[in-house]
Protein backbone atom coordinates (compact mmCIF):
# COMPACT_ATOMS: atom_id res chain seq x y z
CA UNK A 1 0.00 0.00 0.00
CA UNK A 2 2.76 2.63 1.32
CA UNK A 3 5.18 1.21 -2.26
CA UNK A 4 2.27 1.81 -4.62
CA UNK A 5 1.50 5.72 -3.19
CA UNK A 6 4.85 6.21 -3.44
CA UNK A 7 5.27 5.78 -6.90
CA UNK A 8 1.79 7.47 -7.40
CA UNK A 9 3.23 10.27 -5.81
CA UNK A 10 6.21 10.37 -7.82
CA UNK A 11 4.20 10.07 -11.16
CA UNK A 12 1.77 12.75 -10.48
CA UNK A 13 4.37 15.18 -9.49
CA UNK A 14 6.26 14.40 -12.46
CA UNK A 15 3.40 15.19 -15.15
CA UNK A 16 1.67 17.56 -12.67
CA UNK A 17 -1.95 16.63 -14.02
CA UNK A 18 -3.28 16.01 -10.78
CA UNK A 19 -2.07 18.67 -9.29
CA UNK A 20 -4.43 20.82 -11.92
CA UNK A 21 -7.03 18.64 -10.78
CA UNK A 22 -7.28 19.17 -7.34
CA UNK A 23 -6.41 22.78 -7.45
CA UNK A 24 -9.68 23.21 -9.94
CA UNK A 25 -11.62 21.09 -7.24
CA UNK A 26 -12.30 18.29 -9.34
CA UNK A 27 -11.33 15.97 -6.90
CA UNK A 28 -12.64 16.25 -3.71
CA UNK A 29 -10.44 16.64 -0.67
CA UNK A 30 -10.00 14.12 1.29
CA UNK A 31 -9.90 11.70 -0.89
CA UNK A 32 -7.20 8.87 -0.21
CA UNK A 33 -4.50 9.95 -3.04
CA UNK A 34 -4.84 13.90 -3.47
CA UNK A 35 -1.15 15.17 -4.74
CA UNK A 36 0.47 17.40 -3.28
CA UNK A 37 0.12 20.78 -5.01
CA UNK A 38 3.58 21.78 -5.92
CA UNK A 39 2.58 24.89 -7.92
CA UNK A 40 0.86 26.15 -5.03
CA UNK A 41 3.32 25.78 -2.17
CA UNK A 42 5.91 26.77 -4.51
CA UNK A 43 4.54 30.08 -5.55
CA UNK A 44 6.43 33.43 -4.22
CA UNK A 45 3.26 35.93 -4.07
CA UNK A 46 0.60 35.08 -1.50
CA UNK A 47 -2.05 36.07 -4.49
CA UNK A 48 -0.63 33.62 -6.99
CA UNK A 49 -0.33 31.04 -4.84
CA UNK A 50 -3.90 31.39 -3.89
CA UNK A 51 -4.60 31.29 -7.26
CA UNK A 52 -2.59 27.82 -8.03
CA UNK A 53 -4.28 25.94 -4.78
CA UNK A 54 -8.10 27.12 -5.10
CA UNK A 55 -8.22 28.49 -8.70
CA UNK A 56 -8.94 31.82 -7.08
CA UNK A 57 -7.34 34.45 -4.94
CA UNK A 58 -10.63 36.22 -4.58
CA UNK A 59 -11.58 35.86 -0.55
CA UNK A 60 -14.04 37.14 1.49
CA UNK A 61 -13.42 38.35 4.85
CA UNK A 62 -15.24 36.63 7.72
CA UNK A 63 -15.92 37.11 11.16
CA UNK A 64 -16.50 33.29 11.93
CA UNK A 65 -12.90 32.74 11.48
CA UNK A 66 -11.11 33.17 14.78
CA UNK A 67 -6.99 33.35 13.69
CA UNK A 68 -5.00 33.18 17.28
CA UNK A 69 -1.45 34.27 17.11
CA UNK A 70 0.89 36.15 19.03
CA UNK A 71 0.70 39.78 18.64
CA UNK A 72 4.41 39.61 18.58
CA UNK A 73 6.91 36.68 18.12
CA UNK A 74 10.22 36.68 19.47
CA UNK A 75 10.95 34.04 17.66
CA UNK A 76 10.45 33.77 13.91
CA UNK A 77 11.22 29.92 13.76
CA UNK A 78 8.11 28.69 16.13
CA UNK A 79 5.56 30.94 16.17
CA UNK A 80 1.88 29.12 17.37
CA UNK A 81 -0.98 29.44 15.30
CA UNK A 82 -4.47 28.13 15.64
CA UNK A 83 -7.58 28.66 13.46
CA UNK A 84 -11.04 27.97 14.91
CA UNK A 85 -13.85 28.40 12.23
CA UNK A 86 -17.74 28.31 12.48
CA UNK A 87 -18.73 28.35 9.20
CA UNK A 88 -19.95 25.06 8.01
CA UNK A 89 -19.04 22.30 5.14
CA UNK A 90 -15.45 23.61 6.17
CA UNK A 91 -13.15 21.50 2.99
CA UNK A 92 -9.86 22.32 3.82
CA UNK A 93 -8.08 25.23 5.76
CA UNK A 94 -5.04 26.37 4.22
CA UNK A 95 -2.51 29.26 6.08
CA UNK A 96 -0.28 31.98 4.07
CA UNK A 97 2.43 33.72 5.32
CA UNK A 98 2.27 37.18 3.39
CA UNK A 99 6.19 37.51 3.66
CA UNK A 100 7.70 34.68 3.52
CA UNK A 101 9.59 33.62 0.63
CA UNK A 102 6.78 30.92 0.05
CA UNK A 103 4.02 32.42 1.28
CA UNK A 104 1.79 28.88 1.34
CA UNK A 105 2.97 27.38 4.99
CA UNK A 106 0.08 24.37 4.95
CA UNK A 107 -3.41 23.68 3.50
CA UNK A 108 -5.11 20.98 5.45
CA UNK A 109 -8.27 19.26 4.16
CA UNK A 110 -10.68 18.52 6.47
CA UNK A 111 -13.65 15.33 5.75
CA UNK A 112 -17.45 16.07 6.80
CA UNK A 113 -16.17 14.94 10.50
CA UNK A 114 -13.71 17.15 11.41
CA UNK A 115 -14.93 20.37 13.13
CA UNK A 116 -13.52 23.55 11.75
CA UNK A 117 -10.07 23.63 13.99
CA UNK A 118 -6.28 23.43 12.91
CA UNK A 119 -3.33 24.10 15.44
CA UNK A 120 0.19 24.16 14.07
CA UNK A 121 3.51 26.25 14.33
CA UNK A 122 5.03 27.98 11.49
CA UNK A 123 8.60 30.33 10.38
CA UNK A 124 8.26 33.52 9.88
CA UNK A 125 11.04 35.56 8.08
CA UNK A 126 9.86 38.83 9.15
CA UNK A 127 7.10 40.68 10.28
CA UNK A 128 3.76 40.16 8.14
CA UNK A 129 0.44 39.37 7.85
CA UNK A 130 -0.67 35.64 8.47
CA UNK A 131 -3.97 35.12 6.49
CA UNK A 132 -5.88 32.21 6.75
CA UNK A 133 -8.40 30.84 4.40
CA UNK A 134 -11.29 28.75 4.61
CA UNK A 135 -13.04 26.82 1.93
CA UNK A 136 -16.57 25.63 2.43
CA UNK A 137 -19.00 24.57 -0.38
CA UNK A 138 -20.20 28.31 -0.25
CA UNK A 139 -16.51 29.52 -1.60
CA UNK A 140 -13.63 30.55 0.29
CA UNK A 141 -13.33 32.88 3.32
CA UNK A 142 -10.78 34.45 5.15
CA UNK A 143 -9.20 36.53 8.18
CA UNK A 144 -5.91 37.98 8.82
CA UNK A 145 -3.57 39.31 11.61
CA UNK A 146 -0.44 41.09 11.75
CA UNK A 147 2.63 39.58 13.33
CA UNK A 148 5.54 41.10 14.77
CA UNK A 149 8.95 39.20 14.47
CA UNK A 150 12.00 39.59 16.03
CA UNK A 151 13.90 37.19 15.47
CA UNK A 152 13.27 35.80 11.70
CA UNK A 153 13.31 31.86 11.50
CA UNK A 154 13.84 31.20 7.58
CA UNK A 155 17.46 30.80 7.93
CA UNK A 156 19.36 32.59 5.32
CA UNK B 1 12.09 4.56 6.93
CA UNK B 2 11.75 6.37 10.15
CA UNK B 3 10.46 5.17 13.53
CA UNK B 4 9.55 6.79 16.55
CA UNK B 5 9.29 10.37 15.08
CA UNK B 6 5.68 10.50 16.09
CA UNK B 7 3.94 11.46 19.22
CA UNK B 8 0.32 11.33 18.90
CA UNK B 9 -2.41 12.10 22.14
CA UNK B 10 -6.33 11.89 21.04
CA UNK B 11 -8.40 12.90 23.83
CA UNK B 12 -12.46 13.08 24.16
CA UNK B 13 -14.61 15.57 25.56
CA UNK B 14 -18.35 15.09 25.19
CA UNK B 15 -18.77 14.01 21.28
CA UNK B 16 -15.23 15.38 20.01
CA UNK B 17 -12.09 14.11 19.59
CA UNK B 18 -8.83 16.62 20.15
CA UNK B 19 -6.11 14.91 18.45
CA UNK B 20 -2.34 16.10 19.48
CA UNK B 21 0.73 15.01 17.57
CA UNK B 22 4.19 15.70 17.88
CA UNK B 23 6.46 14.86 14.86
CA UNK B 24 10.86 14.72 15.10
CA UNK B 25 11.50 16.51 11.87
CA UNK B 26 14.31 18.73 10.95
CA UNK B 27 12.28 20.21 8.71
CA UNK B 28 15.22 21.94 6.44
CA UNK B 29 13.55 25.03 4.30
CA UNK B 30 16.71 24.67 2.17
CA UNK B 31 17.25 28.79 2.82
CA UNK B 32 20.06 27.82 5.21
CA UNK B 33 23.64 27.86 4.76
CA UNK B 34 26.04 25.53 6.64
CA UNK B 35 28.21 27.55 8.35
CA UNK B 36 31.63 25.82 8.03
CA UNK B 37 30.95 25.16 4.38
CA UNK B 38 29.19 28.29 3.31
CA UNK B 39 26.84 25.48 1.35
CA UNK B 40 23.49 25.23 1.23
CA UNK B 41 21.54 22.90 3.01
CA UNK B 42 19.25 21.03 1.14
CA UNK B 43 15.60 21.31 1.99
CA UNK B 44 14.05 18.48 3.68
CA UNK B 45 10.62 18.81 5.08
CA UNK B 46 7.38 16.55 5.70
CA UNK B 47 5.24 17.12 2.99
CA UNK B 48 2.06 15.20 3.76
CA UNK B 49 0.69 14.47 6.96
CA UNK B 50 -2.36 11.40 6.79
CA UNK B 51 -4.62 11.22 9.92
CA UNK B 52 -6.57 8.05 10.11
CA UNK B 53 -9.56 6.93 12.20
CA UNK B 54 -10.51 3.58 12.59
CA UNK B 55 -8.20 2.73 9.18
CA UNK B 56 -10.48 5.92 7.43
CA UNK B 57 -8.44 8.83 6.42
CA UNK B 58 -9.96 11.99 8.05
CA UNK B 59 -7.88 14.86 7.87
CA UNK B 60 -5.13 15.46 5.69
CA UNK B 61 -2.48 18.40 6.22
CA UNK B 62 -0.11 19.56 3.19
CA UNK B 63 2.81 21.41 4.94
CA UNK B 64 5.98 23.64 3.13
CA UNK B 65 9.03 24.24 4.87
CA UNK B 66 7.50 26.92 6.39
CA UNK B 67 6.35 24.63 9.05
CA UNK B 68 8.78 24.80 12.42
CA UNK B 69 11.10 22.19 13.30
CA UNK B 70 9.62 19.36 15.24
CA UNK B 71 6.48 20.25 13.93
CA UNK B 72 3.22 19.97 16.03
CA UNK B 73 -0.49 19.62 14.94
CA UNK B 74 -3.55 19.40 16.22
CA UNK B 75 -7.34 18.71 14.85
CA UNK B 76 -10.30 17.80 16.22
CA UNK B 77 -12.96 15.29 14.94
CA UNK B 78 -16.45 13.73 15.58
CA UNK B 79 -18.01 10.29 15.81
CA UNK B 80 -15.19 8.83 17.65
CA UNK B 81 -15.51 6.59 20.81
CA UNK B 82 -13.26 5.93 23.47
CA UNK B 83 -10.42 2.45 22.70
CA UNK B 84 -11.16 3.64 18.59
CA UNK B 85 -7.74 3.90 16.85
CA UNK B 86 -6.16 6.69 15.31
CA UNK B 87 -3.16 6.75 13.55
CA UNK B 88 -1.10 9.37 11.60
CA UNK B 89 1.17 8.84 9.10
CA UNK B 90 3.72 11.20 7.22
CA UNK B 91 6.03 11.49 4.44
CA UNK B 92 8.63 14.21 3.25
CA UNK B 93 10.17 15.41 0.38
CA UNK B 94 12.73 12.69 0.45
CA UNK B 95 10.27 9.96 0.53
CA UNK B 96 10.89 9.34 4.14
CA UNK B 97 7.84 7.71 5.99
CA UNK B 98 6.93 6.93 9.69
CA UNK B 99 3.65 5.95 11.22
CA UNK B 100 2.05 5.50 14.70
CA UNK B 101 -1.09 4.59 16.39
CA UNK B 102 -2.47 6.02 19.84
CA UNK B 103 -6.11 4.43 21.26
CA UNK B 104 -8.88 7.50 22.31
CA UNK B 105 -9.15 8.53 25.44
Amino acid sequence: MIIKRRTFLKGTVATGALTVAVGSGFIKPGSVMAAWPEEAFTQKATADAMSKLFGSASTTESGEIDLKTPDIAENGAVVPVSVTTSLAGVQSISIFIDKNPQPLACSCELTPGVEGYVSTRIKMGETSNVIAVVKTAKGLFSTKRMVKVTIGGCGG
Amino acid sequence: MATGTIKIRAQMTGDSTEVKALFKHDMETGLRKDKTTGEKIPAMFIKEVTCEHNGKAVFVAKWNVSISKDPYLSFKFKGAAKGDTVKISWVDSKGDTDSSTAQVA
